[in-house]
């Protein structure tokens, strides 16, 4: 029986604990939420005093709440006196619970009364907010706060400061901190040698953020404060030009690449055949819906190969479009050889049908086609943002212009083109089957568009419309670069790319690309046929 | 006298034919909407006179075309432009002439410019309230743009696709500038809400029959110069740089200022066009810029035949017929068969359908006499 009592008290002393060792957690969250709801009793001294009680606690989650005081949205209830952060919203104020940030329906404004504060609370506060973030246990809330501080050059801040910077243990976090309490320390009265020292510290930073900090110190300072400010000033007015050219070059050589990939293809059928091929375009655009295709395949029967769904699709898109390409020679080009303006009519007839058989099959508005992972996201350098998709692109426009270049110059098909190019007859003499190398010609640059399409669902809208976009872009990428030359259309590419950002800060998007147009127009004139001319006796070609 | 002749030279019996047609019909259509009552059988109705009025200025358009395609090789891709800048000039007038009854009620400023809260007019809308400036420049504009542009290309001796692939970039840069709202031609919407013209009520019966029989002299006259044109000296020398540059040049022609003269005529000839075809369609926007039309045009011309005149109007005719009925009937089959037309015939009818009747024609003639089959021209 005294065993049985025993394990009985046991048993009880055990279902007594069991509350209690959740306990801790628990008091510690009701006795938060009753030092933020005392803020609703008391005068200005007792709510200073409320605000540094909160402080110690040392616990983030307290932040909300306090700069909610700060911006003068703290409520509390006349009745009960809970307290609340408040938004406005129809009907009253719309309640948000100071802790958890959960939702707490709308109260009408007349049952709620405002916690007010002063300037020394204002101060109490920014110096308690302060310190609550800089010191917080995650590195980001400490890098974000330092960034505030930065920004806001609150002079309350600066002690909080130097006991951050003493106790910081991250790299990254500690030079902000130091750049923050420069610029703090430029807005105190501090001695004239720190502030220079200081300067030094924000030069480092380098940013336009850092720009307007020195600048509003010049404008403050006088004698040899001023002079350094404004040698600062300088200088990193030149270190933002310079990255500001970075960041055009980087943007045109992006857009560059989707021209080059649009071009390549083309320079293989008007630049090597002569064709002029106005459903070029369209070649892209069924490249771009064979890559949505493959992703709806995947998404619906084996949604692991999702990653590898761009890998799939390249080899595909050539395939398709390359077979239509080949189809689209042997039933209606190789009527029209000789007859350059035929040949542009009745290309644009079938890119006119081709976009009308893609609205028709998959409707007219845009397919949504997915991002690998890979792709996905971007890294900085510097003061550059630079995006993966976009890299992507640069580098696989450039291994698609390397390959083709290797098949024209090192493969056998290659040696047949350019015979049948440069001598029709004298290949045929040869034995070279000049039909069949004119459709694998073809086919080979329209199957380059389809691959072109791939990349390109990546950044643009894959819609019946996506080709046209492109048409006019990619002509006179190849006429610019010169005929026949797909050195000539890299560079042709990437000039137009990078001279279009460059363009577009001094005359906006639209009139930049106006202008390109003009200037491709007049160069045209100057040099027929193009910057990489091939070097020729005949007197029309 | 030396003008007569040269006018003379264009009459022959086709021509005579077309233009008793041309006549014909602007008179029927015109007698049938006025006179007949709206209930009547007979009566043919506003749309529809709207309607002709509107083949008729791409009739002008394809004729302008066919004059530097069919007579002198240069397939311009951008037609467009100098259509669309004549129907500006025109829109214009239109404009200032809406005064005070726009929406805003600002007695010289357009609505929009209003609306983008501009204080003053523009200095190249100035004159435009006056008819004959906006006339004089519908014919100034497309021409010294022509002017310029082939100044430069036909002298650096661009020929062939590379010059229709940069008239297609002049109408497309031309397109984007329009689209921008800083340039004070209304953006993206355009010149609309037309009121009247010459004092006349654009939307009434009787003004729309004037500009149907305003079009209609318009092609009349267009067509006279071309026929005229073509059937002169001057035409022969344009017909042997089509054929054979070089071999032109050679002989001592100056092949540059032949081309730039009927390239430069024929812009404005499409400026007129545009200004006949913006008061019967009420609108006039940057849409009308796009490389697209610029090719349907070249495609009525080709339907038509190449180098005829005559042919390229019907072709205008007929491809525009068909896409009112089509855009009617079947709206999604619409581009499917203008792109099969494109091809079929580029294949099939290379010299489009006087071409047709012209070999046929040949043929029983050859038939007949049982002598030598004549040897229709060749183009390249």
């Amino acid at each position: 029986m005294a065993r049985y009592l025993h394990s009985f008290v046991l048993f009880l002393a055990l279902i007594w604990l069991i509350p209690g060792l959740a306990a801790p957690a628990h008091a510690a969250d009701d006795d938060l939420r009753a030092k933020i709801d005392a803020l609703a009793s008391g005068g200005f001294s007792q709510t200073a005093k409320q605000i540094q009680d909160l402080a110690a606690t040392g616990d983030d989650r307290v932040v909300p709440a306090l700069q909610a005081l700060l911006a003068g949205k703290l409520y509390f209830k006349k009745a009960g006196k809970q307290v609340f952060i408040t938004e406005k919203a129809s009907g009253g104020y719309a309640l948000t619970d100071p802790l958890t940030g959960e939702s707490a329906g709308t109260l009408a404004r007349g049952a709620l009364k405002k916690i007010r504060v002063n300037n020394r609370l204002r101060r109490e506060l920014k110096a308690a907010l302060g310190n609550l973030t800089l010191l917080s246990k995650v590195t980001a809330v400490r890098l974000k706060a330092a960034e505030a501080v930065f920004k806001s050059q609150d002079p309350d801040t600066l002690e909080a400061l130097v006991s951050a910077i003493s106790k910081e243990t991250d790299d990254g976090v500690k030079k902000v901190l130091e750049q923050a309490h420069a610029a703090v320390l430029l807005k105190t009265d501090a001695a004239e040698a720190d502030k220079i020292a200081a300067l030094a510290v924000i030069e480092d930073r380098g940013d336009r953020d850092a720009l307007s900090v020195v600048i509003a110190t010049a404008a403050q300072a006088e004698g040899a404060l001023k002079a350094a400010a404004e040698k600062t000033a300088t200088s990193i007015r030149q270190n933002l030009e310079l990255w500001g050219a970075a960041q055009n070059i980087w943007y045109g050589l992006s857009l560059g690449s989707v021209l080059l990939l649009a071009a390549i293809g083309l320079a293989i059928t008007f630049g090597v055949m002569g064709v002029i091929n106005m459903a070029h375009g369209e070649m892209v655009m069924i490249g771009a819906y064979v890559t949505f295709m493959v992703q709806e395949v995947i998404r619906t029967s084996m949604p692991g190969l999702f990653e590898y769904s761009l890998l799939i699709s390249v080899p595909l898109a050539f395939l398709v479009a390359g077979a239509i390409g080949m189809a689209v020679e042997r039933c209606i080009i190789r009527f029209l050889y000789g007859r350059p303006l035929e040949t542009l009519l009745a290309t644009w007839g079938l890119s006119l049908a081709l976009q009308q058989a893609v609205r028709t099959i998959f409707g007219p508005s845009n397919r949504e086609v997915g991002t690998p992972d890979y792709m996905s996201g971007a890294f900085e350098l510097g003061h550059l943002t630079i995006t993966y998709n976009r890299l992507w692109i640069i580098v696989f426009s450039l291994v698609v212009l390397f390959a083709l270049m290797a098949v024209l110059k090192k493969t056998p098909l290659g040696l047949q083109m350019r015979a049948v190019t440069q001598n029709r007859r004298m290949a045929g003499a040869m034995g070279i089957r000049t039909n069949w190398v004119d459709a694998v010609t073809f086919g080979l640059g329209s199957g380059i568009a389809g691959i072109a399409g791939v990349a390109l669902s990546q950044i643009d809208n894959v819609s019946p419309n996506l080709g046209q976009s492109y048409i006019i872009d990619s002509f006179m990428v190849v006429v610019f670069g010169g005929v026949g030359n797909l050195w000539g259309t890299l560079v042709g590419a990437m000039t137009l790319g990078v001279a279009n950002k460059f363009l577009e800060p001094y005359a906006g998007a639209v009139l930049g690309k106006v202008l390109v147009l003009v200037f491709i127009i007049l160069f045209i004139q100057k040099r027929p046929r193009g910057l990489f001319a091939l070097k020729g006796r005949a007197i029309e070609s | 006298m030396m003008t007569m002749k040269f006018i003379q030279g264009g009459f022959d019996r086709r021509a005579v034919v077309f233009l008793g047609l041309l006549f014909l019909i602007a008179a029927v259509v015109s007698f049938l909407n006025l006179a007949m009552e709206p209930g009547s059988t007979f009566h043919v109705s506003s749309y529809t006179v709207a309607l002709i009025g509107k083949y008729l200025c791409y009739a002008l358009l394809a004729l302008s075309v066919d004059l530097v395609w069919g007579f002198c090789g240069v397939l311009s891709l951008g037609h467009a432009a100098f259509f669309a800048l004549g129907g500006y000039a025109m829109g214009m007038y239109l404009m200032r002439q809406i005064g005070t009854r726009g929406v805003y009620g600002d007695p010289v400023l357009p609505d929009f410019m209003v609306f983008l809260n501009w204080k003053e007019l523009p200095w190249f809308w100035y004159g435009f309230d006056q008819f004959w400036f906006a006339a004089l420049m519908v014919l100034a504009v497309p021409g010294v743009l022509a002017f310029v542009f082939g100044w430069f290309a036909f002298r650096s001796r661009v020929t062939g696709v590379y010059l229709s692939i940069i008239t297609q970039a002049l109408t497309f840069a031309l397109m984007l500038a329009f689209f921008r709202n800083d340039m004070g031609f209304g953006g993206n919407n355009g010149l609309t809400d037309f009121k009247d013209i010459l004092g006349f009520d654009v939307q009434a019966d009787s003004t729309r029959v004037g500009l149907l029989i305003a079009s209609a002299v318009a092609l009349a006259i267009g067509f006279i110069i071309c026929k005229a044109l073509v059937n002169s000296k001057f035409g022969k020398v344009l017909i042997a740089v089509r054929d054979a540059e070089s071999r032109t040049r050679f002989l001592g022609y100056r092949p540059e200022n032949y081309k730039l003269l009927v390239w430069t005529l024929s812009a404005m000839m499409a400026g007129v066009a545009g200004a006949l075809y913006v008061p019967q369609v009420g609108i006039i926007n940057p849409s009308e810029f796009t490389p697209a039309n610029s090719i349907e045009a070249v495609i009525w011309v080709a339907v038509g035949g190449r180098g005829t005149l005559v042919g390229a109007t019907i072709g205008a005719v007929l491809v525009n017929f068909g896409k009112t009925l089509f855009t009617g009937i079947l709206p999604e089959f619409w581009l499917f068969a203008l792109g099969g037309l494109f091809i079929a015939v580029t294949l099939f009818l290379p010299k489009g359908i006087m071409g047709a009747i012209d070999g046929y024609m040949a043929k029983r003639k050859a038939a007949k006499d049982s002598g030598p089959e004549a040897q229709p021209q060749e183009g390249d």
